[in-house]
């Protein structure tokens, strides 16, 4: 800013605490599929996922926005909606914001709808409901791009008249009208008024009945606690069987269901949701003409002819397919650089603490309990951030509604819909957001058969347990010109086991505790667009930096419990026996150099097993070590299995701790790894040479890996996944219900997979 | 009368009237754009027969069969 504009502009009086904190409180509104979630990242920064699936944006975002010096605000995400007419609980959050009555967030003093301007029918029906909420509104219309592709142009000035409140054409996607949407927010928050347009017409029969149930509402606010709204009684009215009808019943009671059924009886003769569409799809119609110009020939919808390939027939289904395996191998193939120089930084660390710190239970902790532990799940997380990035891409780019197409049949063979794909793809990266994403499932019991059947999809952190097992023991054989592998083979089976074992249980659920109609299954198939890129990468960043926080805590944690109880309680006769063995070695000068250090080396190896032995650890292992025994483990295996309840991935750190205390800290590998922390193949190799306790018998063999790859397929070892289901049903019941049935099934499919691999010869 | 889910893709029709009223089901159709007079054009169904895939108001919806079976509709052309 020049000086000259400077002297120019009034002296605005500039309070600081008040540019500091946010004074206004703005709703963000829209249905789904209109950038919402982008145009919310473009206004706040603040990273979010972009969606327009299940879950994505039902959990409560809030943002701060700069609106000019002296102004900020407060921005909330509301869930991307179709109307205010709330079927559920969820629902009902955005209206209730609204209407200012949801507990902890104020009443917004303005209202920022997100309108989609290639579908401006269907978006200005939600718009009509908003336009009567009594609170100053901006419209951002959005996706004039995409718009304007469809040869749809939408005069924003006139239609701003039309309503009688601002109307800003942007493309959130490109940052584009932004400035002149804070402007007229500034404006609308300054002048605080709603919208003066024309409003939808309805018959004046159901406006009086509406006025009359108001009142009638009204005498009953001792009752309810409140005063209930105008615009909620109206939904009361008519949303027959809604949320809104239904929580008013229950604190009402007596008489008032038979009333409202009367006024709905007086107030039209056709269902009042057919009135109130009717009514606000007219409105649609008049104000949209006039402002919005239409091409004089249809055209050729882009997304159209994509589908004729994506949802073919054939060539859909089968295209779906080579997605998920290009999936598959590209999280093991691609992430193999970056593994690489995270587990050689890893092993640099590890060897300059070997070095400057001595002997000691502090050296042994942060070499093995710190940096192992640690060192060990980061290695993963290219990984994850690659299945990350695959996910926000099929979503962003509008495959992933595609998905819900083609997958919708077999899902509703179980008794499901496709909107359970979702949540149930989603869990291949994580169980939580998986469970959370079942929220947006309007059928209470096909969301909890969803909430009980995702943690059985392989999560993010089954990927390490997968990736150590079969680095190790399944050979690196190739098919196919080298295309496929046996490695890939077997992660793609490890992943299929998870939706093949779903299948049979949701019918199960669905046929015997949760039996019921099938909810309604209706979802927009939104034209394909190019990823928003920045957005992509911000929840990449997101889902990278949670697998980091969860490994930097839950796992340090239990690496370093673990840690204790497999070093403590370090009897001293042990050292003092170790040291007198190793003196009597030095002593003996019949012996080469070459044979010295090589006894040196197993008295060492002895020495740690021993340690081993003696541990508080070694002890509880070998008292649940019979339970395990038939899945091929010894109490080793099982008690690092037991050591994963908080969290699967666990299980590498602590079979790490566990082996390196028994076993050489390096081995040649034939990959020619050698680092302690060694990545995919270099340090697991190490597995290979490892016995059974006081016998030669190698114990993991394929069929030992094979088993507990099943049984952390399918076990409910983790103890957020709990913690959500828990959160998600409000009740423990089925939290206990979910663990108890996941391991018993573990355990009996790790049990026949042993057993069916060890009589095959595997 | 027709219903939606007896058309065949390419088939444009007219709704008439949403049956069910009550359910979820109902106030989803009626939201998404299927009231009386409103013009829809079946695109395709999905591989396994089920769901179909419709365009409304410049938009393209995904169905049931069973759902589509709710609207009644007049073919046109």
């Amino acid at each position: 800013m020049s000086v000259a504009v400077l002297a120019a502009t009034p002296p605005a009086p500039p309070p600081p605490k008040a540019a500091e904190s946010a004074v206004y409180t703005v709703a963000v509104v829209g249905q789904p599929n209109t950038g919402k979630s982008t145009l919310f990242n473009a206004l706040t920064g603040l990273r979010q996922r972009v969606g327009n699936y299940p879950g994505v944006t039902v959990e409560r975002k809030t943002g701060r926005a700069r609106l000019d010096e002296n102004c900020w605000v407060e921005l909330i995400d509301l869930p991307g909606t179709y109307s205010l007419a709330a079927r559920s609980p969820d629902e009902m959050i955005a209206v209730d914001v609204l209407l200012g009555q949801q507990a902890g967030v104020p009443r917004p003093d303005a209202i920022l709808a997100i309108v989609d301007a290639s579908t401006p029918e269907r978006n200005f029906y939600l718009l009509s409901q908003l336009c009567e909420l009594g609170l100053p509104l901006v419209v951002a219309l959005n996706m004039t791009d995409l718009a304007e592709r469809k040869g749809l142009f939408i005069d924003a000035r006139k239609l701003s008249a039309v309503l009688g409140t601002p109307v800003v054409a942007i493309c959130a996607h490109k940052g584009t009208g932004l400035e002149e949407l804070r402007d007229s927010l500034l404006q609308v928050l300054r002048h605080k008024r709603p919208p003066t347009g024309a409003r939808p017409e309805f018959p004046v029969s159901m406006q009086t009945e509406a006025s009359g149930l108001h009142d009638e509402l009204l005498l009953h606010a001792g009752k309810l606690g409140r005063q209930v709204s105008r615009v909620e009684a109206f939904r009361v009215l008519v949303d027959k069987g809604g949320w809104a009808e239904l929580r008013l019943q229950g604190a009402i009671g007596n008489g008032f269901h038979q009333g409202l059924e009367a006024r709905r009886r007086r107030a039209s003769r056709i269902p009042l949701p057919a009135e109130e569409v009717r009514a606000r799809y007219g409105w649609a119609k008049r104000v949209l003409e006039g402002v919005l110009t239409r091409p004089a020939q249809p055209r050729h919808n882009p997304s159209e002819r994509i589908d004729r390939v994506l949802t073919h027939r054939y060539l859909g289904s089968i295209i779906l397919a080579a997605f998920m395996l290009l999936l598959f191998q590209s999280i093991f193939c691609w992430a193999r650089p970056a593994m690489e120089l995270i587990s050689r930084a890893f092993a640099a660390l590890a060897a300059g603490v070997e070095q400057h710190l001595a002997d000691g239970a502090l050296k042994s902790l942060l070499c093995h309990g710190v940096l192992g532990g640690v060192g060990g799940v980061l290695v993963f997380l290219p990984q994850i951030c690659i299945l990350f990035f695959f996910i926000a891409v099929l979503e962003d780019c509008g495959y992933m509604a595609r998905a819900a197409f083609l997958m919708d049949r077999l899902l509703a063979c179980v008794g499901l819909s496709g909107k359970s794909f979702i949540p149930m793809l989603s869990s291949f990266a994580c169980g939580v957001p998986a469970v959370m994403a079942t929220r947006t499932i309007e059928s209470p019991r096909d969301r909890l058969a969803t909430i009980l059947i995702t943690p059985l999809m392989s999560c993010s952190a089954r990927l390490p347990v997968y990736t150590m097992m079969i680095a190790a023991f399944i050979p690196a054989t190739t098919y196919a010109g080298g295309w496929l592998s046996l490695r890939g083979l077997t992660l793609f089976a490890m992943y299929s086991l998870g939706p093949l074992l779903a299948a049979p249980l949701a019918w199960l659920l669905k046929k015997t505790v949760l039996r019921g109609e099938a909810p309604p299954f209706l979802f927009e198939l939104p034209s394909y667009k190019i990823p928003d890129w920045k957005g992509v990468a911000l929840r990449v960043y997101d889902r990278g930096k949670a697998f980091v926080v969860r490994a930097g805590t839950i796992i340090l944690a239990v690496s370093i419990v673990v840690w204790a109880l497999s070093y403590f309680p370090h009897p001293a006769e042990i050292a003092a026996q170790a040291a007198a063995a190793r003196a009597e070695l030095e002593r003996d000068g019949t012996l080469s150099d070459e044979k010295r250090a090589g006894l040196l080396e197993s008295l060492n190896q002895a020495e740690k097993g021993d340690y081993l032995r003696q541990s508080y650890f070694g002890r509880m292992g070998r008292v649940v070590e019979p339970v395990f025994k038939p899945l091929g483990w010894d109490w080793r295996i099982s008690m690092a299995a037991l050591a994963s309840f908080p969290a699967r991935e666990v299980v590498v750190a602590t079979l790490d701790t566990i082996f390196d205390s028994g076993q050489p800290l390096t081995l040649p590998s034939p990959q020619g790894g050698e680092g302690r922390v060694g990545g995919a193949g270099g340090h697991y190799a190490s597995l290979r040479h490892v016995t059974w306790t006081g016998s030669d018998r190698l114990l993991f063999t394929v069929p030992v890996a094979l088993s507990i790859m099943v049984f952390f397929a399918l076990c409910m070892q983790c103890a957020a996944t709990l913690a959500v289901i828990r959160r998600e049903t409000n009740s423990m019941r089925w939290p206990l219900f979910s663990f108890a049935s996941m391991t018993a099934l573990a355990y009996v499919a790790a049990l026949a997979t042993y057993q069916a691999a060890t009589w095959l010869g595997c | 009368m027709h219903n939606l889910a007896q058309l065949k893709p390419g088939q444009c029709a007219t709704v008439k009237v949403v049956t069910g009223e009550g359910s979820a089901l109902y106030q989803r159709l009626l939201e998404m754009g299927l009231y009386e007079g409103a013009e829809v054009r079946v695109v395709r169904f999905a591989p396994l027969g089920d769901p179909m895939e419709i365009v409304l108001h410049g938009y393209n919806l995904s169905l049931r069969k069973a759902e589509a079976a709710k609207v009644k509709v007049e073919v046109r052309g």
